[in-house]
């Protein structure tokens, strides 16, 4: 048994390191920061999100191309992985009991833990070469691919958190159990699946790999889904790895405008769940 | 207002009787079990239960915890269906008819046999929303008509003095007394002709079990009820009959004074003294 002096001091120490940890954990995100705005900051104006990219030796040209580029990419694979990942989550939660159930979580969780690289692949396989050229749409598949188990789990345990007494107070009422699942069930964790979704949204906006294959880039303006187009991390690899210095230094702006894009969506994340709290 | 003591006589499951609203007044909110037992995987939860409950009249259940009150409450409306690795025996008829009929919806059910928890559970929604919930599922009224239905629900469970301009604020917002009542609306906007109450005032202060005592004799009028409670003075005060669960045995059904004075059975007299449970 400590004496009260002793442990006071080991309570202080302890108090103390967590917060060294949490100072600690802040630095990458912060140093990351300061250098992206250092760097990438001064290159940015009003042609970098209104022009696309120009011929090398010529000045100026922007990033335009490619953040509408991901934007689309983005957008088509949210428009095919987030159904999938909300319905197999509150599948998993409400009805995942069985063998069934088991064998969906751990598809999902193999999945989570599959290099984004190998996804990438795999949609070059089945899509890409099937179809003979690299598209959009390929790079959008391959981005629902890491998209829906990440909102599946994310769903799952949303949709656990609500208490069984509303399920039940919905099937006393005369709710079907389906109906009670999607209705009851899925709008009280309405604000963390919008969470999970946001946060795995800002995941997939950053990968490169699984577009290396499949979207391939493209230097020109496109917004058709059957061709190659460009996406922020992909021009930012493509830029940093050239030999020119205007290259490097649009590089820095778009790797700024894509951490920026994904502090908005996680800021929009801790909104929809602050908002949850003062509600209940 | 008193059940029969005797066993009610062995019936086999009705299935082509009378079922829901068209039933005939007279046996409308009537209940019956028969020889029910229920079995959570290998454990026996209710054995051979088998009694009447009289229509239009308030049954308290009572006994210790874990005797089985509460898994035979919740059989009544088919809650317990829904729990992995369970089974009956016997059968539970509702308004004459069997509720495990080939042909019975428990959906439909539990429209008819409508339940109050122990925990007020509002939906996080308006309070408006939360009464009209079950006719909008049910398909029982049209959108227009719903705003008389909720406030005829809220007049009969609720002080609608009180909730009338409120109609907008959500359930969740509201004194747990009065989220409890908002519970009871729910429950009636669907007309039930059995309202199942599972320890309804466990979770509220003295006044707001008042309350709630209050509105249960008052329901009784139109609606026949089976409340659960731990409270025997609460059974004492609000129940023309009341049964003693124990050890998933119904020991023994009586009226309420019957059993509160003049106990048959000494395990019931040991409950109501206070010598266990």
């Amino acid at each position: 048994m400590a004496s009260p002096a002793t442990r006071r001091i080991v309570g202080a120490a302890m108090t103390g390191a967590t917060y060294g940890a949490a100072a600690l954990a802040i630095v990458p995100l912060a140093a990351i920061l300061v250098m992206l705005l250092t760097r990438g900051a001064g290159s940015l104006d009003w042609d970098f999100f209104t022009r696309s990219a120009v011929p090398v030796g010529e000045p100026g040209g922007g990033f335009a191309h490619a953040i509408v580029g991901t934007l689309l990419v983005v957008g088509v694979a949210c428009a095919i992985g987030i159904p999938i990942g909300v319905g197999a989550g509150i599948f998993l939660a409400e009805f995942g009991g069985g063998r069934f159930g088991w064998v969906v979580r751990f598809v999902a969780d193999t999945l989570n833990g599959t290099p984004s690289i190998v996804i990438g692949i795999f949609a070059w396989a089945w899509i890409v070469r099937p179809a003979g050229r690299f598209t959009a749409l390929a790079g959008s598949v391959a981005l629902a691919c890491i998209l829906a188990p990440l909102v599946a789990r994310t769903t799952e345990e949303m949709v656990r958190l609500v208490p069984n007494s509303l399920r039940e107070a919905a099937l006393a009422l005369g709710y079907p159990r389906w109906r009670t699942s999607l209705t009851v069930v899925a709008r009280t964790a309405r604000a963390g699946i919008v969470t999970g979704c946001l946060v795995a949204i800002a995941r997939v906006a950053g990968e490169t790999a699984p577009l290396l294959f499949t979207a391939l880039g493209n230097q020109f303006f496109s917004t058709n889904l059957l061709q190659p187009i460009a996406a922020l991390p992909l021009q930012i690899y493509v830029y940093a790895l050239g030999p020119y210095e205007e290259w490097h230094r649009q590089a820095w702006a778009g790797a700024l405008v894509l951490i920026l894009l994904v502090l908005i969506l996680g800021t929009i994340a801790r909104v929809a769940t602050r908002s949850r709290h003062e509600r209940a | 207002m008193s059940a029969p003591l005797a066993p009610a006589p062995r019936v086999r499951p009705a299935a082509a009787a009378p079922d829901g609203p068209g039933a005939p007044a007279a046996i409308r909110g009537s209940l019956r079990a028969d020889h029910y037992a229920f079995w959570y995987g290998a454990t026996q939860a209710l054995f051979d239960v088998t009694f009447e409950v009289a229509p239009r009249a308030v049954t308290a259940l009572i006994g210790p915890s874990g005797c089985g009150k509460s898994t035979f409450l919740r059989s009544l409306n088919r809650l317990q269906d829904l729990l992995p690795r369970t089974r009956h025996t016997g059968d539970l008829l509702v308004d004459g008819a069997s509720i495990f009929a080939p042909g019975v919806d428990p959906v439909a059910l539990r429209r008819r046999v409508g339940m109050v928890f122990q925990k007020p559970n509002p939906f996080p929604k308006s309070v408006f929303d939360n009464v009209a919930y079950g006719p909008r599922v049910g398909g029982t009224a049209g959108e227009a008509e719903l705003p008389a239905l909720v406030e005829r629900a809220l007049r009969r469970a609720a002080r609608w003095d009180e909730v009338k301009y409120r109609l907008d604020t959500p359930g969740t917002a509201l004194s747990g007394g009065q989220q409890q009542r908002l519970c009871i609306a729910r429950a009636l906007a669907n007309e039930p002709a059995i309202l199942l109450m599972d320890e309804p005032t466990s979770a509220l202060d003295p006044i707001a079990t008042q309350r709630i005592e209050e509105l249960v004799v008052e329901l009784k009028r139109d609606v026949t009820i089976v409340i659960v409670t731990h409270n025997m003075q609460q059974a004492a005060r609000v129940s023309d009959t009341t049964g003693f669960f124990y050890l998933g045995q119904l020991v023994e059904i009586g009226t309420t004074q019957q059993i509160f004075t003049s106990p048959g059975d000494p395990r019931t007299e040991a409950y109501i003294t206070g010598r266990f449970g």
